[in-house]
């Protein structure tokens, strides 16, 4: 099997894995990322998203030669202890039921607002519209997203 | 209950179910036997003198520092249990929240009993038992104080873990639990005024939220463990069909498949023993499963086996189950689950009668965490792991089918994403015990998206015709008829308004058998049935020319004094629910362009009103927002109530506009969420959350807010539109998209 090196939370990785292994399972099985979460497979529900180089990319449909020389953060590199204002917005707000989905908008919220830390209403449920949340913990997710904002233009 | 029975406080006696003890290392552990409790008249059955800790399903453990840690004995869909049944522990014990450490308990089968999500009710359980365990060791602690400092206990109170006399001496809970520990346990304790609550009905955050939002391993997906494998089971594509023959040939060749094996005796057998099968209909057949180093390489190798099917049964489509249902509703053979009086009497004397038809389909639960779980059978004990809504339940069905005794399983609960009822069963446990059996190695089964919406156990298809009568003003019958794909309607809801309230009032049910297997889908038949009743409703008030909120109003005024011990609701609580709704909604004053519609609903022992707001826009009605009302008695976790009702309603809004599921020659017709619609951010309306404020006992809240969702929007639709829709999902009945007659009228 081919050997790939992975930038992921500021660390090279080595992997040993099959050309068509999904970024999203090299980072859980490979990695012991286990914090990015498989959903659906066909990046449609956004349970598996991370950043390459900033942007928000489902990572279950993300081969491992789309990321060569790239920066991968996982939602347990977003920051050391938690302290980003989208993880402190979402902890505020205490969005969460499951909790299950909730990496995937973290990392799609947080990846939104580093472009635009003022959104409105209409560019907060476009950016999140992708990411599915069952327990439909929608209300909060839009007011974490806010609080968010008001925490990085602060 | 009586509000009598909640709101003083009273002294309880609980003989049998309590137990301290000294802890190795100092503190002291005190245990509660919840559901035994739960028996108003159980006798003690246990010999005191021999318990240990793990007798009681729900405990806390004080440390001599005072460090207080409670183990949550229920599991943890998102429901909030974890949260908020330790603060009814601590709210007793009087601590600091912040100071409280909460542990996930874990299944003993030979001590636990009933450690279950489901129908909503643990907090309902749990409300008197365990503020009992608090105030118990609250008053041991204030025992040993009082006996140190040679007062009298009475003297003595305490705030956030600190005893203090009447001289204004103090002891921390860390300075006497170690005599604490020695002491008998109180008879008797006095439970708090609920206005001296300091925990519970505030805002508590989700317990694992640092977790959560740092991504650390919680789920059973993330288990992992040393020399463990990974399991994908390929099963039948169509229900009826069962497996022939395969080749794995291709399939092993993938690097990183270690086997290909056939699994089903298992399941099988547990098809013939005691209640179990309703569980195992999924396991029953020959399955094919790959097992690889990995999860991917293992989805890899399944897709790679070529499987040979063959018919078993009917292969079976939405087309048969519509002329089947039809044709029970249609047909004269019913089961009659309550009746009043005499329908066709009133039907026979009525000015008016209404008589409507709605219909709903199959829905898969689509919990965004795939079905798995974690097995190591050896010969020296059953390990498990993983999320499971009934883990004594799957736990002793693994022992029946590996004829090992149930206390050689160890079953621990990890948090879940998402249950919905799917993790009620144990199929998916049952394969992973049978895997790990035959391969001799810890294995984690893992799930596909695909596999868990073709191989589900779905909310059934169901049909109502509703029929009433109306004289003098008045209804007078009411007659509603279900027909359903498997199973009926459970005994309860007969009883549910509007039963009581109509003089002639009849419920029948009947159904048909198939092949597909169904279950319970959160708010099990009134998730549909409130949709098709208080869409009914609407449609009645027109017909009667009475204000809608009116005529709910004017039939709970009749049930008010009812003798009738069956009926399950409170007239008076939802008609308070009701007229808050119209108040807060501001039913009959909305604004110009803004159309609602009304809905009042009674289930899992909660009481609900909510109003749907519609506006158009582009000429489509879009539902914008929903204000929905609850009284749930004394709100535990205010947080995560508010949380709960905001996301029931929004998923009950959007799997009544966009839930559809049906089968083709035996095969569902979606199998990812590129067929399949689950409402997301822009169609999620706005949610106003109400709690009404009472000293009842909590109720439930995971399911209540859900089921009348689908017909205030159908209901504001029809304000909005002027089209009535009978059909599940909305956005599938053909009178959605007709051009709105308000439109066309200009």
């Amino acid at each position: 099997m081919p050997t790939y090196q992975v930038n992921v939370n500021g660390g090279t990785q080595t992997v040993d894995v099959s050309e068509d292994t999904p970024l999203l399972w090299v980072l859980r099985d490979h990695l012991d990322l286990v914090g990015t979460k498989f959903g659906c497979g066909i990046a449609l529900c956004g349970a598996c998203t991370v950043h390459v180089d900033g942007e928000a990319m489902r990572s279950c449909s993300t081969t491992l030669a789309q990321v060569e020389g790239k920066a991968v953060t996982t939602i347990e590199g977003l920051s050391e202890d938690g302290s980003h204002p989208v993880q402190q917005a979402w902890k505020e707000v205490d969005v969460p039921q499951c909790g299950y989905c909730q990496a995937g908008q973290i990392m799609t919220a947080s990846a939104f607002l580093a472009k635009n830390s003022s959104p409105t209403e209409d560019e907060i449920k476009n950016a999140m519209h992708g990411n599915i949340c069952r327990c439909a913990s929608y209300t909060r997710i839009n007011q974490a997203v806010k609080k968010a904002a008001e925490k990085i233009e602060s | 209950m009586s509000t009598t029975e909640q709101n003083k406080s009273i002294a309880f006696s609980r003989r049998g179910f309590m137990k301290t003890t000294s802890l190795a290392g100092g503190g002291m552990l005190i245990g509660f036997n919840l559901f035994n409790s739960c028996k108003p008249k159980a006798e003690p059955t246990i010999d005191l003198a021999n318990l240990n800790y793990n007798d009681f399903n729900a405990f806390i453990q004080i440390a001599d520092n005072g460090a207080v840690t409670i183990h949550s004995p229920n599991p943890e869909i998102g429901q909030g249990v974890k949260t908020a049944m330790p603060m009814l522990i601590a709210e007793e014990l009087d601590v600091a929240w912040k100071d409280v450490y909460v542990k996930q308990g874990i299944l003993d089968t030979k001590n636990f009993k009933n450690q279950i999500a489901g129908g909503s009710q643990s907090l309902r359980g749990a409300w008197q038992p365990l503020r009992q365990t608090g105030a118990t060791a609250r008053q041991m602690l204030v025992n040993a104080a009082a006996i140190k400092w040679g007062v009298d206990a009475s003297e003595c109170s305490t705030s956030e873990g600190v005893i203090t006399n009447a001289k204004g001496e103090t002891l921390s809970y860390g300075d006497v639990v170690n005599e604490a520990a020695l002491l008998e346990v109180p008879e008797e304790v006095t439970l708090k005024e609920i206005s001296d609550f300091k925990i519970i009905g505030t805002e508590v955050r989700n317990v694992d939220i640092d977790k959560i939002i740092s991504g650390k391993p919680l789920f059973g997906l993330d288990y992992k463990e040393e020399g463990m494998v990974y399991a994908t089971v390929l099963r039948p594509p169509a229900f009826g069909q069962k497996l022939e023959s395969y080749d794995d040939t291709e399939a092993k060749a993938i690097p990183g498949v270690i086997d290909v094996i056939k699994i089903g005796e298992g399941a099988n057998k547990l098809l013939n023993h005691e209640k179990r099968n309703w569980t195992v209909v999924l396991s029953s057949t020959d399955k094919v499963v790959v097992i690889a180093n990995t999860a991917w390489e293992a989805m890899k190798g399944k897709k790679a086996i070529k499987a040979k099917w063959i018919e078993e049964s009917t292969l079976e489509s939405t087309e048969l189950h519509d002329q089947k249902l039809t044709g029970l509703l249609d047909g004269k053979n019913f089961t009659t689950l309550r009746e009043d009086g005499n329908v066709n009497k009133a039907f026979a004397q009525a000015d008016e009668i209404l008589e409507r038809t709605y219909e709903s389909p199959f829905l898969p639960h689509n919990c965004m965490e795939p079905m798995n779980f974690f097995a190591n059978i050896t010969a020296e004990k059953i390990h498990l792991v993983g999320p499971t809504q009934t883990p004594e339940f799957v736990a002793q069905g693994v022992a029946a089918m590996l004829d090992r005794d149930p206390s050689e399983v160890h079953l621990e609960m990890t948090r879940m994403g998402g249950g919905f009822g799917r993790r009620l069963y144990g199929d998916f446990v049952y394969e992973a015990a049978e895997i790990s059996n035959a391969i001799k190695k810890p294995v984690k089964l893992v799930s596909t998206r695909e596999d868990d919406m073709t191989t589900g156990v779905y909310r059934p298809a169901i049909k109502y015709r509703i029929k009433a009568a109306v004289k003098n003003g008045e209804v007078t019958g009411y007659h509603v008829k279900e027909a359903a794909i498997n199973s009926n309607m459970y005994g309860l809801i007969p009883n549910f308004f509007p039963a009581g309230a109509i003089e002639n009032y009849k419920v029948d049910v009947a159904n048909y058998q198939s092949n597909i297997t169904t279950g319970a889908w959160r708010a099990p038949y009134t998730n549909f049935l409130a949709y098709a009743e208080q869409s009914f409703f609407d449609e009645l008030a027109e017909v009667m020319k009475i204000d809608q909120v009116q005529l709910r109003l004017d039939l709970l005024e009749k049930v008010k004094g009812t003798t009738d011990e069956r009926i399950q609701y409170s007239p008076e609580r939802l008609q308070n629910c009701i007229r808050t709704a119209a108040e807060k909604a501001g039913w009959g004053k909305q604004a110009d362009g803004v159309y609602q519609g009304f809905v009042a609903y009674y289930c899992h022992n909660s009481h609900v009103a909510e109003v749907a707001d519609a506006v158009i826009e582009n000429g489509m009605p879009v539902i914008t927002k929903v204000t929905c009302v609850v009284d749930c008695g004394v709100v535990v976790n205010k947080l995560g109530a508010m949380n709960q009702i905001e996301g029931g309603v929004i998923d009950g809004v959007g799997h009544a506009m966009y839930g559809s599921f049906g089968f083709e020659n035996g095969a569902p017709t979606s199998k990812n969420f590129d067929r399949y619609r689950l409402i997301r951010m822009k169609e999620a309306p706005l949610v106003e959350a109400h709690m009404i404020q009472n000293d009842f006992a909590p109720t439930g809240l995971g399911e209540p807010t859900l089921p009348p969702a689908g017909g205030a929007v159908a209901n504001a639709l029809k304000a909005a539109t002027g089209k009535r829709i009978y059909k599940q999902p909305f956005m599938q009945d053909p009178e959605f998209w007709r051009t709105p007659e308000k439109e066309i009228l200009g």
